[in-house]
Order: structure tokens, then sequence, then C-alpha cells
């Protein structure tokens, strides 16, 4: 098999805060293939912006420290690289989308005056050529009108506007890795979709990677090819998107796919997990999941389950699969 | 070349085009911008418009009271006030231009820096400034005008050091609140470096409240120059200056009212046109205020 465009292997960061060390990712392992739209699914606190944001060493130190581990992209480990190095990276091979597009611009420019830097900087052309590019990008994103979108303030845009900006400008200096942090979260459904479909055609047709990141299953079904299932820090299950929803293996997930409600099948109460999620000073011993595990037994409190390949391309963690 | 210039940066003067109209329509930026006119125009052609030479003394006229031939009388030696006010303005808006460019240009960029990088960087420039300001300002723009020698530019370099700290800690703290906008993140996360964030990002982000603040901060800075020229530090006597004038004029106020009170007027009115003009400009420049 090809060598894969990204590799995390062991990734640990912690947080060192007053009350205790956070152990917010520990020993995560992450591949990502070239062309390839990985989902990363957990609840909220679970971590998944901080192994999103450790791929570019954009977390805060202090509080933040990565641990251990590498992050391997196209053979070099990005941990390891120089300040200089890293900047290279960013932007041009692995740029970022945010969840929250109303912060996401800088309120005193133009939408055109920040993308137009980011292309001139990436790209080493004149600004009436960059000016071109990001016309270009816009009109890739379905923007109307992008002439005079470019002589916009933020504040003039909406949200799902703003959010297509981004998708534009961070995909304008192609890049070969686009990591996006839950982009639709805080847009409504009908323009979560447009984005949504906008981000799917564009991505596939310039061949970009991307790690997406969302705790909206539907949303993943719909766009991803594989998917991640995260818990409090760790990565509990892997598989390809449609064996992940027709046969979920980990306890959690099976919870995860039964709390979406839906309208067609009477289904009533509708099933929740138990509990909430630990907090990460105190991880539950064992497995982290075993408090609110409905098909808990003997080992899972004590023993750490490793991560196995179950069947063909579909990891899991937990005891109940495996002869351990 | 021009015609290119033209086509490359249309936006841009277009935008220019937009401000200045904005400004006409804007009553207290008409205002403001009138009364910073008159001032520059007084200072530029003082050697016309002044009715006498301002460092004329003539003993017969001491102390002389408003009248038709001395508008606003004279001073202890009989020189028209009038016309070292006239002359004054080219000294005192220097000072206080220069000053408040000095001061608020490495003021912020000290401040920008010490609040983005934070930590280390940031205790240490937070812990000079505060050094600095733990001393009465006069005493210490006293004190390094007569070390570096009594001339005016020595002078304005002395209040300009003084007044860094005040920039400093208020742009910091506004950076502070900056650098946790998730636009920052975006931008580290295409690849910004951190000069490049501090200089795009957070200054252009402080920026108002840098003129609120440049803006209330010129009429201290008349005044203590005025205070290191009383003392003989800045500007050197004959030279006409608001500040020394009202200073000398305080011994004489009680039966002498004129003599403080005019260049004090003018000061206040200098401060009061920078002010609305500086508040004005500061809206209009504001993208969320401005469309």
């Amino acid at each position: 098999m090809d060598e894969p465009l990204l590799q995390m292997k062991n990734l640990s960061v912690r947080f060192f805060t007053y009350q205790g060390v956070v152990r917010a990712l520990e020993n995560v392992d992450l591949t990502i293939q070239r062309g390839e739209i990985m989902g990363l699914v957990g609840e909220t606190g679970c971590g998944k912006s901080v192994l999103a944001r450790s791929i570019l060493r954009l977390i805060a130190d202090p509080p933040g420290k990565i641990m251990g581990g590498e992050v391997f992209f196209k053979g070099e480990d990005i941990l390891k690289v120089s300040r200089k190095r890293l900047r290279e990276i960013r932007g041009n091979d692995i740029s970022m989308i945010f969840q929250e597009p109303m912060s996401s611009l800088n309120p005193v420019f133009t939408v055109g005056n920040q993308m137009q830097e980011v292309v001139i900087l990436h790209q080493k052309v004149n600004s009436l050529q960059a000016k071109d590019i990001c016309i270009q990008m816009l009109q890739q994103v379905k923007m109307p009108d992008p002439e005079q979108i470019l002589s916009k303030y933020p504040h003039e845009l909406s949200g799902g506007m703003r959010q297509r900006v981004m998708i534009a400008m961070e995909l304008s200096c192609r890049p070969d890795l686009l990591i996006a942090d839950e982009p639709t979260t805080a847009l409504d459904v009908t323009v979560q979709g447009q984005v949504l479909t906008i981000l799917d055609d564009l991505v596939r047709r310039l061949g970009v990677s991307v790690l997406f990141i969302s705790h909206d299953l539907g949303v993943i079904a719909q766009l991803c090819d594989r998917v991640s299932v995260m818990y409090a820090g760790k990565i509990v299950e892997r598989a390809p998107v449609w064996d992940l929803f027709a046969a979920p293996k980990h306890p959690y997930t099976h919870g995860l796919l039964q709390a979406i409600p839906s309208v067609d099948e009477e289904r009533d109460p509708l099933l929740v997990i138990a509990g909430t999620v630990p907090g990460l000073i105190q991880p539950p011993e064992g497995c982290r999941f075993h408090p609110r595990c409905y098909r808990r037994f003997e080992p899972c409190d004590h023993v750490v389950p490793h991560f196995r390949e179950d069947k063909k391309n579909h990891f899991v963690a937990c005891h109940l699969y495996g002869d351990e | 070349m021009w015609t290119e210039f033209r086509k490359e940066h249309a936006w841009q003067i277009k935008e220019f085009f937009f401000t200045l109209r904005l400004l006409g329509r804007n009553p207290s930026a008409v205002a403001g911008f009138v009364i910073i006119f008159i001032m520059v125009w007084m200072a530029l052609f003082a050697a016309w418009l002044s009715p006498y030479d301002p460092i004329h003394i003539s003993l017969q006229e001491r102390l002389s009271s408003p009248s038709s031939a001395h508008l606003f009388g004279t001073d202890e030696v009989g020189r028209d006030i009038l016309s070292r006010i006239m002359y004054g303005a080219r000294i005192s808006l220097r000072i206080g231009v220069l000053v408040i460019l000095i001061a608020g240009g490495c003021g912020a960029i000290i401040g920008a820096i010490s609040g983005y990088l934070g930590q280390r960087i940031d205790n240490l420039i937070m812990r000079v400034m505060d050094v600095i300001l733990s001393f009465p300002p006069l005493v210490l723009a006293m004190a390094l005008a007569a070390a570096l020698g009594p001339s005016l530019n020595n002078a304005i370099l002395a209040v300009a050091f003084v007044m860094i700290p005040k920039f400093a800690r208020m742009v910091r703290g506004e950076a502070l609140a900056v650098k946790e906008k998730q636009f920052i993140a975006a931008a580290r996360a295409s690849g910004a470096k951190s000069l490049w964030i501090i200089l795009h990002h957070i200054l252009p982000n402080c920026f108002s409240s840098v003129i609120i603040l440049a803006t209330l901060i010129l009429g201290e800075t008349i005044l203590i120059a005025a205070s290191l020229s009383f003392i003989g530090l800045g500007a050197q006597p004959p030279t006409p200056e608001w500040g020394a004038m009202v200073s000398v004029g305080r011994k004489f106020l009680m039966d002498q009212w004129w003599y403080a009170t005019f260049p004090g007027l003018f000061i206040l009115m200098t401060v009061i046109g920078f002010n609305i003009f500086g508040d004005a400009l500061r809206d209009i420049l504001d993208p969320r205020i401005r469309r």
C-alpha cells in the first residue's frame, strides 16, 4: 500500500493546570491516506479539537504540552521540524478551518485583503494575480458576485458566507491536507448542507485529503470515507463509514448511533448513554468507557483494551473482541 | 506607471476618498479639523500673521491689559502675547505631535509584542514599564531632559519616553483580548510569523483605542513639556511656548489674568480639536460602524 499522507503514532497531549494534569490525548494513532476524507466523531470535550490542533502544533504551550508520539506528514515528523519548516507546512501543505466562522476573519480588514494576503504570501504572485486567484476560488465555493465580496468586511457577510470564504481561503494554496474542525457546527441546517456539498465537491475535485471533525453523525455519514470514533482522549473504533454505521462494534459507538433521533422509526424514548464524559484529570482505570458501558465485564475496569483489527479495516479497542 | 498604480490600488484609492467624504459629513470631525487647521495655519504663517515681533521687548508697555493695540495684552517685559501665541503654536504643536507619534508608535509596538508573546517576555517588558510608571512623570522627564542636556528636542524625547508605558499598557491589554480570537489561530494555521501577526492582526485591532488615548494624552504632553521649559530644560527663553507662558503667567494671574489665560485657552482648544477629530476618525475608520 502507498505511504499514508499523514500518520500519527502514539500521540499524547497533556495540559498542566492548577487542578491537575489533564490527559487530553493518550496514545492516539491515526492515518489519513491521500485523497481520503477521514471523519473524527466524539462527544464534546473528548479531545477532537486538541488532536486537530496538535497536528499543526497549535496547542498553547503552556498549559498544553505534546508529551510524546510522532506525526509523520509525507515522511517528515511535524513534531520535530524547525519552526521555519513548520510555518511552510502550515498553509502550504496543511491548512485548517475552524469552528466559528464569526471570528475566523479579522474584523478590521476586508475579505479581499485577507484572502490576497494568504495567496501572495504562499504563492509569490503580485496583488492583481492574487485577486484573480481569489475570485476564482470564491467562484468555486459558489459565492455570488465574488468581486463584490472581496471588498466587503467580514461583518457584512452571513455565517455561511464567511465559512465559504474560509474554505476558499484555505484551499487557495492547494494544501494536501485540510483539517476541518467542526466547520458547520455554528451554521443552521440548510446552510450546513450547502457548505458541506461545496466542501465535498471541491475537495474531491482538487484531490485534497481531509480530517473532518464533527459530533454530528449524519454529517459524517454524508461526507466521509472512514471514521474514527473518539472517547475521552482515545480512539476507540475506526472503520470505513458504512461498516461503522451498519455494524458498530464498540459499545460506545453503538450508543452514539442509538442516540440519533429518527423521524420514521417509532423509538420512544430516545436511548441515551448513561452518565457523562469523565474528567480527563483522573480518567477511569482500564477501559475509559467502562463506567458507562452496558456490556462491561471482568477485565474492563483494570485492563486497558488494545486497539486491534477485528475485521478487515475495522479496528476497535474493546475487551468484547479478541481473545485477551 | 501611474495608471498601473491606479489600477492595482483602485480599491484603496476609492476607500480613501470614501473616508474623506465621511469625514466631511461628520460634524465633530469637521469642527476638530477646523480647529487643528487654524492652529497649523497659525504656526506656518506666524511670521505674516503676527502683529509684533514675539521677542521684541518694550518695557513701557509691560503687563498692559488687552486693547486694540495688543489684543491679548502683553507680558512682564512688554512682549505681545498674541504674537507669542502664534509663534508658540510652532513649538507646542511640534512637541505634542512628535511626542504622541514617538510614544504612541513605540508604546503600541512594545505593548503588542508583550501581549502577544506573553510569558517571560511579557513579564519582563511590563515590569520595566511599571518601573517607569512608578516615577512621577514630571520628575522622570525632568531627570531625563537634564541628563540629555537642555534643548527642545531632548525635552521631546524625554516626554515621549515617559508616555510610552501608558500606550504599552493599554495596547498590551487589547492584545491579550485580540490574540484569543480565532482569526489569530487561523493566521497561525496558515503559517504566519509572530511578527506578521502582531503587525497585521494585533495592531490594527488596537488602533481605535490608541487614537483615543493619543488625543487624551496630547494635553498632558504639552503641559509636561511646558513645565520642562519652565525650569529651563525645554524650549529655551525667549522662545515663545504656550506651556511656558502659562507657567510664568500663573504668577500674575491675580492681577493680570490675560497673561496665563490666553495661552491656556489655546492649549485647551488644541486638545479639544485633536480630541474630537480623533474620536470621529476612530468611528469612521472602524469598519463595523463605517457601513
